[in-house]
């Protein structure tokens, strides 16, 4: 395959809020949760900040730091469970604010936490069939967790941005495995406002399951071996599941070290592997080997090989914010602001 | 042209009129002054009236008409004009009706003007307010009125060192001044430490610098000045009445710390008129927000740029000062601020100034006097000089 | 606010697309049809050509909003500046992701991408552009106490790799 990454970028919301704050609203050990989920801290969206807004961010710096001219986009997906409207795309919004109509495709893609992988995978086959020059695969949430519900301590903000291209691409995607069943593992039914989930069903026959299996069968695909990889992200609905799969897998800390972006920011949903990649480009050398595997409930599991390429070496990624700048910074703010932004106060009507 | 006078003045009360309509006031303030004048309902050209929002505030378009009809005059079939220029509608009704005498197509005329404030919630009725300043690039973006006005005083602050008591100070002023005048909505005095610590509006503004929104009408007669002697003892000249516009939006502004339209419209009507701002002896100037009282005193004329602050804290501008004496109504700020009515409520106690009626509130010798009256952060401004005929 | 009204508007409010006049070379925002600083008004007519504001800027005057304008409840007190484009034109807009003590007279800034209002909960969303202060110039913003606090929750073994 030819194509692959030529530009990238991630957006986070800077408000903060940590799993103490929130266990001491709902009268639980919120450090223990916290400990337990290995989620220190979790971004918070502003009440003027969405899924829409968030993609935008995050792709004007990936056109910035790639030089592209928006008109050259072909395709534009936004893979998210949070679009702010049920019936009118994410994308469309997306593609005015960065300059990108009208001669492109645009849709809104949805499959819980892997929309954006899912996305990346779609413009992959337009790029390298040479029907577009570039296409571009955002993964965004702003995800909520009913309150007092153990998601509440993760489900947060971000998203990330990825332009995928034949020419001066950062890095090549090889190869591209998908695993897929009928597993109702986390949901949310039309005009409900909050998910449901199937607690401890989650893990193993879910995440566990689809995880192992994507990234063995993208390794035999590959012919390759944990060992093979520099760095290795796995989607990460806590701190916890990604580390224990990538252990049981063969993966040790150094290979995770970068992917790993939720203890610092919680659980970003379809921008969650997806930052977990950008923090990855944002350190990876030139000619280093990446695996990338997403999750989302439903359930499947997308896979990536990708090497990075000697364009990295010259690619502007210090131009905006790197990711590695929203893990450690942040506003910390209490339960009852949260709420406030989260609109998890009911207001009069009038 | 011919020379135009002030024949006869009213105005209701301003405040929560709760029990009372639009037209109720419309009406007792245009009979009011027509009372005051003598003049009757025959003799009677024209009607001129100042309105900013009867459309969103009481879902009523079409008001000058309906006035007069109510008045009982609808069989006369009058020329009846509404006219709108936001804060500033009333001058500008007064500006129109002005013309239409000065012209000689019109003997007798009535100028009001009048807002129904409070049959909207206070914040409707603010969001109705802001709809003067740019809906488009400034309101949309979540600028409000006093957050214009706010962004006014933050950036005087930064260039002349104004300091913030100091037009806390105007406030101060105001409900002193107004304490005597029975129309007034608010006549309790207020202190310096009360300015500073009442809840912030937008910074550095607090609620005691805005004023509030009030219901009120007023009303004057104009008549030609050769025949004003008719009707009145004390007849009172329209020395000079003249408006300047300029950008809608503070941010397209040549600077923010300037209304160029106040100054415009003040020196043109001082060329107009032959006089100075040191010949006023008493002034009504547009004080909506409490630095915006500082800002028109410099740019009419009155102190040099940037020097309003201190010179107003020194006590200049009331009573005793070194003048002119400014808003012996209590200004809009306690006097209050029925939009559409305010550029002729400050006529109306610059009649009973320059006649010597003003009682207790009385400037001593008053002679000239300056009413200055804007709309929206200044895209209008109307300055009408208006002077004692001896 | 009706649909077309603010649809209109979008290349200015997603895009700050403003207006040059290729006579005197001033930039316009929003975008105008006559340049008002020419000295004949009328040669500047069919001469304005699209202009594309960088989005950068300083503050050159704030307030901080407490009675909020239709729409803003939410976010009270928040942050109203005029912003100085590097490339001339004055535009109002908030300041947002900022702590009000931090805002002043010629703090850098960029313009985001963010919600204006919404027309009530089953109507359009209005997006446009704000304001926020550069990363670079920012201050650390979590007081270090409460971030303490957030890393003490975790061993230093399960913190991962990236606080090393």
């Amino acid at each position: 395959m030819e194509a692959g990454i030529v530009s990238y970028g991630a957006y986070v919301p800077r408000y903060r809020i940590t799993p103490a704050e929130i266990g001491k609203v709902w009268g639980t050990d919120g450090v223990g949760m916290g400990k337990n989920l290995n989620v220190h801290r979790k971004s918070v969206p502003s009440p003027d900040e969405d899924t829409i807004t968030i993609s935008t961010e995050a792709l004007r710096l990936a056109l910035a730091r790639g030089g592209i001219d928006p008109q050259t986009i072909g395709a534009l997906y936004v893979g998210s469970e949070s679009h702010p409207y049920a019936v009118k795309p994410t994308a469309t919004v997306v593609a005015q604010a960065v300059g990108a109509t009208p001669f492109l495709t645009a849709a809104d893609f949805e499959f819980a936490c892997k929309a954006g992988t899912a996305a990346i995978q779609t413009c992959l086959g337009l790029v390298g069939a040479g029907m577009i020059r570039y296409g571009v695969a955002i993964g965004s949430d702003t995800s909520q967790g009913a309150p007092g519900d153990a998601l509440e301590y993760s489900a947060s903000a971000g998203g990330a941005a990825f332009v995928l291209g034949r020419e001066h691409v950062i890095a090549k995607v090889h190869h591209t495995v998908s695993y897929t069943t009928d597993t109702p593992d986390f949901w949310r039914r039309e005009g409900q406002r909050y998910p449901s989930h199937g607690g401890r069903f989650t893990g193993e026959p879910a995440y566990f399951r689809h995880v192992t299996e994507c990234a063995q069968k993208i390794m035999e695909v590959a012919g390759t071996e944990a060992k093979n990889y520099a760095h290795v992200v796995f989607h990460q609905p806590n701190g916890k599941f990604p580390q224990r799969v990538g252990k049981t897998l063969g993966f040790n800390e150094t290979q995770m070290r970068y992917g790993l972006v939720t203890p610092y920011i919680g659980n970003t949903y379809s921008g969650a592997a997806l930052i977990g990649l950008a923090n990855v480009l944002d350190h990876a050398g030139p000619g280093e080997r990446i695996l990338v595997v997403g999750y989302g409930s439903g359930a499947g599991s997308d896979a990536f090989d990708l090497v990075t390429t000697d364009e990295l070496g010259t690619f502007p990624r210090d131009l905006g914010r790197p990711v590695q700048e929203f893990l450690d910074k942040g506003q910390e703010i209490p339960y009852s602001i949260y709420a406030k932004f989260r609109g998890k106060i009911h207001m009069g009507e009038n | 042209m011919r020379d135009v006078a002030i024949l006869g003045a009213g105005m209701t009360r301003f405040g929560e009129l709760w029990d009372r309509s639009f037209r109720e006031i419309g009406i007792e303030a245009g009979l009011g002054a027509m009372v005051d004048a003598r003049v009757s309902s025959a003799q009677l050209d024209g009607v001129y009236f100042g309105n900013m929002a009867a459309g969103s505030l009481i879902e009523q378009e079409h008001i000058a008409p309906l006035i007069l009809d109510y008045a009982g005059l609808g069989s006369r079939h009058l020329p009846a004009i509404r006219v709108e220029g936001g804060g500033a509608s009333g001058a500008l009704a007064l500006h129109e009706g002005y013309l239409a005498v000065a012209s000689g197509l019109y003997d007798i005329v009535v100028v009001g003007g009048a807002e129904k404030m409070t049959d909207v919630t206070d914040e409707r009725g603010s969001d109705i307010a802001s709809a003067t300043a740019d809906h488009e690039w400034e309101v949309v973006f979540g600028a409000t009125l006093p957050s214009l006005w706010g962004m006014i005083a933050r950036r005087h602050m930064h260039e002349f060192g104004t300091k913030r008591e100091e037009f806390a100070q105007v406030s101060v002023h105001d409900h002193e001044m107004g304490s005597k005048n029975p129309n007034a909505h608010y006549r309790n005095r207020i202190t310096l430490p009360q300015v500073l610590g009442a809840g912030p509006v937008a910074e550095p503004l607090g609620m005691l610098d805005c004023a509030p929104l009030s219901d009120g009408a007023a009303a004057v007669v104009l008549g030609p000045l050769e025949i004003a002697r008719k009707y009145t003892d004390t007849p009172i000249r329209i020395a000079a009445s003249q408006v300047a516009t300029d950008s809608m939006a503070l941010q397209h502004r040549r600077e923010i710390t300037t209304v160029d339209a106040t100054v415009e419209s003040a020196q043109r009507a001082f060329r107009l008129a032959r006089r100075a701002p040191s010949d006023v002896q008493v002034a009504e100037i547009h004080d909506a927000y409490s630095i915006a009282a500082l800002v028109s005193l410099e740019d009419l004329g009155f102190v040099p740029k940037g020097k309003g602050g201190p010179e107003f804290a020194s006590g200049r501008f009331a009573h005793g000062g070194a003048g002119p004496t400014v808003n012996t109504s209590g200004g809009l700020k306690s006097q209050g601020r029925p939009f559409g009515a305010v550029g002729i409520a400050q006529v109306v106690e610059l009649v009973r100034q320059l006649r010597g009626e003003a009682k207790d509130r009385q400037v001593s010798g008053a002679q000239l006097g300056l009413a200055h009256n804007l709309g929206g952060t200044g895209a209008t401004s109307v300055v009408h000089l208006l002077e004692r005929v001896n | 606010m009706s649909i077309a009204r603010f649809w209109r508007e979008t290349p200015q409010r997603y895009n700050l697309g403003g207006s040059k006049c290729s006579d005197c070379s001033t930039v316009y925002f929003p975008p105008r049809s006559v340049c008002p600083n020419c000295s004949s008004h009328r040669r500047s007519i069919g001469r304005m050509v699209p202009f594309q504001l960088s989005g950068d800027g300083e503050v050159f005057s704030y307030t901080i909003v407490h009675e909020a304008a239709e729409g803003f409840d939410m976010q009270v007190p928040y942050v109203l500046a005029l912003v100085k484009t590097v490339e001339g034109p004055m535009l109002t807009g908030q300041v947002v992701d900022i702590e009000t003590g931090e805002i002043r007279i010629g703090l850098p800034v960029r313009a985001m991408f963010r919600k204006l209002r919404e027309e009530g909960k089953a109507g359009v969303i209005h997006y446009g552009y704000k304001f926020a202060p550069r990363e670079e110039d920012r201050a650390p913003d979590t007081p270090p106490g409460q971030r303490d606090v957030a890393r003490a929750a975790t061993p230093d073994a399960e913190r991962g790799p990236t606080t090393a």
